[in-house]
């Protein structure tokens, strides 16, 4: 079995990993009940005999002794960092898996990238051969980190390019948090703009994600749970939102960790069926390999279902099919976008529990109809079957759609970032570091914009009459 | 005579898995509807074939066990020890920790030549235990990396290294819709490749397969579990023992005696089903079939309309083209039950279409830079093409 490690970067992209991280224990406890250390738990977890010296001597079978999380912690300012080591996950991590700094980046990508950059560049390389070292196959890094600000940003696209050189065999999934509209850093759009050029070129694939639609989907959870119907008790263990922190202390959590915890589920769904057992398996590199028909386009519009589980134990066939139908509305995206009403390139659907391919089949044969794919790929489907549920859940559904409905986001994208730069506002900030210059901008714009165009080109060819290539005539 | 199965990837290890319950589920069976005597006959013939004997009692299957990851060989080799009546080999498997991600010119290009020696090794000394082989069977899918990709190199290897033995390839077609995106890329390079090196192609379709499951057995929640144990039951009615020739009590020794492509169509399930029902008003041309009937009355079977010309093309004699096989002991507690295995037009309209979907994707070049990154270039793609082009005129002018 292969293994993956966790980057996580700044602030953002360390809280977000809190929340996985204490979702993945979660899980790996509601299923091993003998406290082996099995092959799923190996993905994510070293098992650690702490007693010996030093690091610990990593034991790969037996019981489990001391699980350590396969992750590498880096944040320029200590705050978020300091917390995770002193709260209920401190001992799966330990401090040589960490890099941090006292002064922060300033939301400034430049200082993330470039001063952060090479300043802890051998100590990131040195780190994540550590870690690597420990997995007798890895698979896969998973970054986590935010677009909008510096260290997140910056620092964690320098760490994208690291990672490529180093490692150039191993694949690299990042989980990227956009800025919405109202963001509070005024600078997020220079931020993003200039990350997105690194994503384009040195990510195999990335999930979008925007906190206008987590908010969103916590909103209409709380709704639920708090609307007193008849026979809208909700299991607790199954909100997507709480974490075990959560529950156990009913709900005193951290105000992002609500929606934290939703991007925790998906980097769990989204490996599933990697680590358990299924009738139809489907691996890291699968994903890459069926979800990304050109280098360029790798942007992974995702959605979750379902949100919560009722307490009602029976769970009519009906429901099993709404399952799939809220796959595909706009409200369960995690970023703003209606995959529906736009052109699919591919579709993958993981999965999760008592779901059988007659049970795949029928729905996507209800549903294809009314999506729209592209042309050379008219039932591009990609599907798996994982036997495992998630926690509190009896079946779940994680749907990623590579689809020109992301377009919207980075048109945004561009244009908050021109109105900025035609003033040139802020920009001194980042030219006044070593290695800056307009060409970082200039190049980082023209880069999004060619993924603009790519998508554009696809667009276009939405609705239009589909001409089959004439095929090869054989002599005989 | 011996039959190595070789199991690749996670598709061929379910199955086989079943094929093998399957077969060791009919063995043990009491209900022969025949004598004692030929009941212990079929059943020695049966072993010969497929187990090995060990001193432990439990039959062990001739099959190797192939994947680029753990997960699937570890419940194939569980789910057969806990059954009790039989297992697989000790040292019958081989598998790496990452698997092939989909990708066939991973499973063919990278996966094939690292691991060739210690895979032909595997089959050498699996070989070797046998007095007398007849060939090898393996069990893969189209769609996916390993079964596909790497059970086509390994076909190759398997021809270079035992010129003279057969070599069946038990191929899953996929669902028409969405198993794996670039498994129309995956199955037209599997089939054109395997063209050169395999004697014969038995395919099973998984929407043929799925709609059996749900028009002619009403199960409702349809899972591979389900699937994969009808094709199972259709290949044990095709690999059982038969016998070699009319009116002959002696269990035919080869029991991969088909000489040419063949591919099985519905089965007849039902006890009073003599044949499978064709009741379309034109036939699809056939080059050769062949009828396998077991059970009650077999020799009373009147199998007069497979004799028919209209059936065949017209370069055959429908005497040269038609084979029986029938042998009184039955099959799976079924009283009677029938085979057809057919080599004719029926495969050409699901192989037009997967042609046609990867030549539709392979114009506008997505996907492609995942297979040039492993060396499979559009050159290959191109000549795949061209070869399985061929395969569809040739069967087109019959």
């Amino acid at each position: 079995m292969a293994q993956s490690v966790v980057v996580q970067v700044g602030q953002c992209g360390n809280q977000i990993g809190r929340c996985f991280w204490d979702l993945a224990l979660r899980e790996h406890a509601a299923i091993n009940k003998k406290g082996i250390y099995d092959d799923s738990l190996k993905n994510f977890f070293r098992n650690v005999d702490t007693r010996r010296n030093g690091d610990g001597v990593d034991i790969s079978k037996g019981k489990i002794r001391s699980l350590k999380a396969r992750a590498v912690l880096i944040d320029m300012e200590e705050g978020v960092v300091n917390e995770i080591l002193q709260g209920p996950l401190k001992d799966i991590f330990d401090s040589k898996q960490l890099i941090t700094n006292v002064s922060g980046s300033g939301n400034n990508w430049s200082v993330g990238y470039k001063v952060f950059g090479s300043q802890y560049r051998d100590q990131i390389v040195e780190k994540l051969r550590q870690t690597a070292e420990h997995c007798d196959c890895l698979q896969c890094f998973f970054i986590i980190h935010s677009m909008g600000g510096g260290t997140g940003s910056g620092l964690g696209t320098f760490i994208l390019n690291v990672l490529e050189d180093e490692f150039p065999e191993v694949y690299r999934f990042v989980t990227s948090v956009f800025p919405s509209g109202e963001d509070d850093v005024i600078t997020s759009p220079y931020n993003s703009v200039l990350a997105m050029k690194e994503l384009n070129e040195h990510a195999d694939c990335v999930l979008p994600i925007e906190n206008e639609s987590l908010f969103d989907i916590v909103s209409r959870i709380n709704q639920m749970v708090t609307s007193g119907k008849p026979g809208t008790t909700v299991k607790p263990e199954s909100l997507i939102t709480l974490n075990e922190g959560g529950i156990k202390k009913k709900l005193q959590e951290k105000p992002f960790d609500t929606m934290n915890n939703i991007v925790g589920n998906l980097l769990l769904n989204l490996t599933s069926s990697a680590r358990f057992e299924g009738s139809l398996n489907m691996d890291l590199n699968e994903i890459t390999m069926n979800l990304v028909p050109f280098p360029q386009l790798h942007y992974l519009v995702s959605s979750l279902t379902p949100l919560y589980t009722l307490a009602d134990v029976n769970v009519p066939p009906r429901r099993l099919d709404q399952m799939f139908s809220d796959a595909f509305s706009k409200d369960h995206q995690l970023i703003q976008a209606d995959p529906k009403h736009s052109l699919y390139l591919a579709c993958a659907l993981l999965v999760r529990g008592n779901v059988q391919i007659s049970d795949l089949r029928r729905n996507i044969e209800r549903l294809k109809s009314a999506l729209h794919f592209v042309s050379w790929n008219q039932e591009g489907w990609k599907t798996s079957l994982c036997s495992v549920p998630p926690v509190g859940h009896s079946h779940s559904l994680l749907a990623l759609a590579n689809n020109t409905c992301i377009k919207p986001t980075f048109i945004e994208l561009k244009k908050r970032f021109t109105r900025l730069y035609k003033k040139k506002a802020h920009l001194h900030h980042y030219l006044q570091v070593d290695g800056m210059e307009e060409s970082c901008f200039t190049e980082a714009v023209s880069s999004l914009s060619s993924l603009i165009e790519s998508y554009n080109e696809l667009d276009v060819t939405k609705g239009l009459p589909i001409h089959d290539p004439l095929r090869l005539n054989i002599v005989i | 005579m011996s039959v190595v199965t070789v199991q690749l990837g996670q598709c061929g290890n379910q199955i086989g898995y079943e094929v093998f319950d399957t077969i060791c589920r009919d063995l043990h069976n009491s209900q022969g509807f025949c004598c004692k005597r030929e009941n212990e006959v079929y059943q020695a013939s049966c072993k010969e074939h497929f187990f090995n004997e060990e001193r432990s009692g439990v039959p062990v299957a001739r099959a190797l066990l192939i994947d680029m990851e753990p997960k699937v060989i570890s419940q194939t080799l569980l789910k057969a020890a806990r059954s009790g009546r039989w297992k697989y080999g000790q040292h019958s498997h081989f598998c790496q920790k990452q698997g092939s991600g989909n990708n066939w010119a991973y499973g063919y290009s990278v996966h094939g030549p690292k691991h060739e020696e210690s895979i032909m090794n595997l089959i050498q000394k699996e070989v070797e235990k046998y007095d007398s082989l007849r060939g090898f069977s393996t069990i893969m899918s189209m769609a996916g990396g390993t079964g596909s990709g790497l059970g086509a190199f390994l076909t190759q290897n398997l021809r270079d290294a035992y010129p003279n033995s057969f070599i069946i390839n038990q191929i899953i077609w996929p669902y028409g819709t969405g198993e794996v995106i670039v498994q129309n890329y995956n199955s037209i390079l599997t089939l054109s490749h395997l063209y050169r090196s395999s004697d014969a192609l038995l395919v099973h379709e998984n929407d043929v397969v799925h709609k059996i499951c749900a028009k002619l057995m009403n199960i409702k929640q349809i899972s591979f579990r389900d699937v994969n144990q009808v094709i199972a039951h259709q290949l044990g009615s095709v690999f059982q023992p038969t016998y070699s020739s009319e009116g002959s009590c002696q269990y035919r020794r080869n029991p991969l005696g088909i000489d040419w492509q063949v591919r099985p169509p519905l089965l007849g399930l039902p006890a009073l089903e003599k044949v499978p029902h064709n009741k379309e008003s034109h036939f699809n041309t056939s080059i050769a079939n062949l009828v396998i009937l077991r059970g009650k009355d077999v020799h009373s079977a009147d199998l007069g309309g497979f004799k028919d010309p209209a059936l065949y093309t017209s370069w055959l004699q429908p005497s040269d083209a038609f084979s029986e096989w029938r042998t009184h002991r039955a099959f799976n507690k079924y009283e009677k039950s029938a085979a057809l295995v057919s080599n004719s037009q029926f495969l050409l309209k699901p192989l037009d279409t997967v042609i046609g979907k990867a030549w539709n994707m392979f114009a506008s070049k997505a996907y492609v830079h995942q297979y040039t990154k492993f060396g499979i270039e559009e050159e290959d793609f191109l000549d795949s093409f061209t070869v399985l082009e061929q395969v569809v005129a040739s069967y087109c002018n019959l």
